[in-house]
């Protein structure tokens, strides 16, 4: 059971398996990376399977329904139901659709979240060690935004081209907080590799920085497109927006990568602000490593499944102003107090550090909430309406019309 | 062989891509050219061992630039549907100057030293990205342009906000 302590002895036995067939190093060692692509790519879509049926049995709860229960075991079974009816329903493409780009985004759309995987640290020595990983978050995140924009337009439909255009403003405007959110735990562990931040949390980022937590995780959710801030597919608005016109396995790859985009920020925010793979037993054991992370990426996206069963859909200018006005001011303020109080307090311990930051925080937040109550004092519309101040809505039967003979 | 073979693999789709984003009528379909140029660059970064400014360039150019760009096409009318000429009645002139350029360059480079020479075989230090910053911020660095573009970005940031509020002022002034 050596691969329990070791895991890359599961990578060095296959490679002896591959110079034993008599293939060349170099050809051993690029088979190797097309298999771990493989891997780390089918894992998180199986896992999909799972988190169809969890969404859905949760939201379902929430809103005091039963949810899939006919297919298996507490209706376990559903999400296979689910993807048979897609694969055997008609694949319709729009005649005047731009067929080429309407085929490549669904397959952008779930590859953007797929490359997100490689830089993520899945245990000690298991996973990511790029160089400047929370950048290449960064980057890639910006393909979804390009698949979301490519399916709007190249269906050819208004309602598709709206959905864009909104996803469009609101993806560009939460990139601002979250990049900034993004810095600080970098500042705190002074490296963008997320390994090194993983490893230097002996306190959790969460201690020390949490409005910055608070922050990318609610611009993370504005970045999925989920509940409240789907505007980007509201039904009652504009229908399905972006992929109103696609059905089948297309329109399931969309859905499959939203899913997945949604764990895969639970998972980001398990590694930046809760100590990734961190537990008792962790270091020894990396196996382990993953199982915590695993956990920790799922509580947080049990909170994203909580969120989106309870909250109504806000308006697309409130939903900007939140972002340009509220969110991205208060990143700035916490990053820059961060960086000024973390390299005043760099000789102190990690703890008495983390406190202080702690305290910084909570002092940054209760500055937050008197500024918006003055706020709100000086917004303060009239409780009761004046006559003739609101338009009232009578409803006016139509003038009948005159019959006409035939 | 790996290297050389994604080498010429990401030449050549660059150099389809680009003549996409150059040939074709359709706007979008163009932007989409440029998009995957910017990346074929963004490849040959990595290629070259430099990981900070393939991200960058993906972040800069993909993610801010291109959207803009395609965000603007879609803003239009009629989304781009322009079929229109490409070309006036100059075109042989600018291909004139092209060509020049062309083997200028050309020249240009065959007599340079460093083309030909084989890199020396070092590896990349690890905190190539740390040292990047640090002399970004070095008073015996880059401070001053570094400085410099940032008060750039200000300005211009400065310059649309007040373009805004100026449309913002007419649209009430229009409406008494």
């Amino acid at each position: 059971m050596a691969f329990l302590q070791d895991p890359t002895v599961i990578v060095e036995w296959l490679r002896q398996l591959f110079l034993g067939w008599g293939l060349s190093p170099s050809l051993a060692s690029l088979l190797l990376y097309v298999l771990g692509a493989l891997a780390l790519a089918t894992g998180p879509l199986l896992w999909v399977i799972f988190l169809i049926w969890f969404e859905r049995k949760a939201v379902a709860r929430i809103q005091d329904r039963l949810g899939p229960n006919r297919v298996g075991p507490y209706g376990l079974l559903q999400p296979f139901a689910d993807v048979l009816k897609l694969l055997t329903k008609e694949d319709i493409i729009p005649a005047k659709a731009d067929k080429f780009l309407y085929w490549l985004a669904p397959i952008l759309s779930l590859a953007g979240v797929l490359l997100l995987w490689p830089a993520v640290p899945l245990g000690k020595g298991i996973g990511g060690n790029v160089n400047v990983a929370v950048l290449y978050l960064v980057a890639v995140g910006t393909l979804s935004t390009f698949a979301i924009l490519l399916a709007g337009w190249s269906a050819n439909n208004k309602y598709a081209l709206l959905g864009a255009f909104r996803t469009v403003a609101q993806m560009i405007s939460y990139e601002v907080p979250i990049v900034l959110a993004l810095l600080v735990p970098v500042l705190l562990a002074r490296s963008m590799n997320l390994q090194d931040i993983v490893a230097a949390q002996d306190v959790w980022f969460v201690v020390a920085a949490p409005l910055a937590a608070l922050i990318f995780f609610v611009a993370s959710i504005a970045e999925v497109g989920r509940t409240p801030f789907d505007l980007l597919e509201a039904e009652s608005e504009i229908i399905a927006g972006f992929h109103i016109e696609y059905s089948g396995m297309k329109f399931a790859m969309f859905f499959a990568g939203e899913f997945l985009h949604a764990f895969t920020t639970g998972v980001l925010g398990a590694v930046l602000f809760f100590g990734g793979w961190r537990g008792p037993g962790a270091e020894s054991y990396p196996i382990l490593g993953l199982l915590y992370l695993w956990i920790k990426a799922f509580l947080l996206y049990f909170v994203i499944v909580w969120i989106r069963g309870t909250f109504p859909r806000i308006r697309i200018d409130h939903l900007l102003n939140f972002s340009w006005k509220f969110l991205t001011p208060l990143a700035l303020v916490a990053l820059m107090v961060t960086a000024v109080l973390d390299k005043m307090l760099a000789p102190l311990g990690a703890w008495p550090r983390a406190l202080a930051l702690l305290v910084a925080n909570g002092v940054i937040w209760l500055a937050t909430q008197r500024w918006l109550r003055g706020v709100e004092k000086r917004l303060q519309p009239p409780m009761v309406a004046q006559p003739g101040e609101y338009p009232v809505a009578h409803y006016t039967p139509p003038e009948p019309q005159a019959a006409e003979g035939d | 062989m790996v290297t050389t073979f994604v080498f010429v693999l990401t030449a050549a789709v660059m150099l389809v891509a680009a003549l996409v984003a150059v040939l074709k009528n359709n706007l979008v379909h163009a932007a989409m050219g440029l998009v995957v140029t910017l990346f074929g660059t963004a490849v040959l970064f990595v290629l070259l061992e430099a990981y900070f400014l393939a991200v960058a360039q993906v972040v800069i150019y993909v993610g801010a630039i291109a959207i803009l760009i395609v965000f603007s096409i879609m803003l239009t009318r009629r989304v781009g549907a322009d079929w229109g000429q490409q070309t006036n009645a100059t075109w042989p002139f600018a291909l004139l100057v092209a060509g020049l350029l062309t083997v200028l360059l050309g020249l240009m480079v065959r007599g340079w030293a460093a083309v030909t020479a084989q890199p020396a075989s070092q590896a990349v230090p690890a905190d190539m990205t740390a040292r990047l910053g640090a002399a970004l911020v070095d008073p015996n660095g880059y401070v001053v342009p570094f400085e410099v573009a940032s008060v750039l970005l200000l300005a211009a940031l400065i310059g649309a906000v007040y373009v805004a509020w100026g449309g913002r002022k007419a649209e009430k002034d229009a409406q008494g």
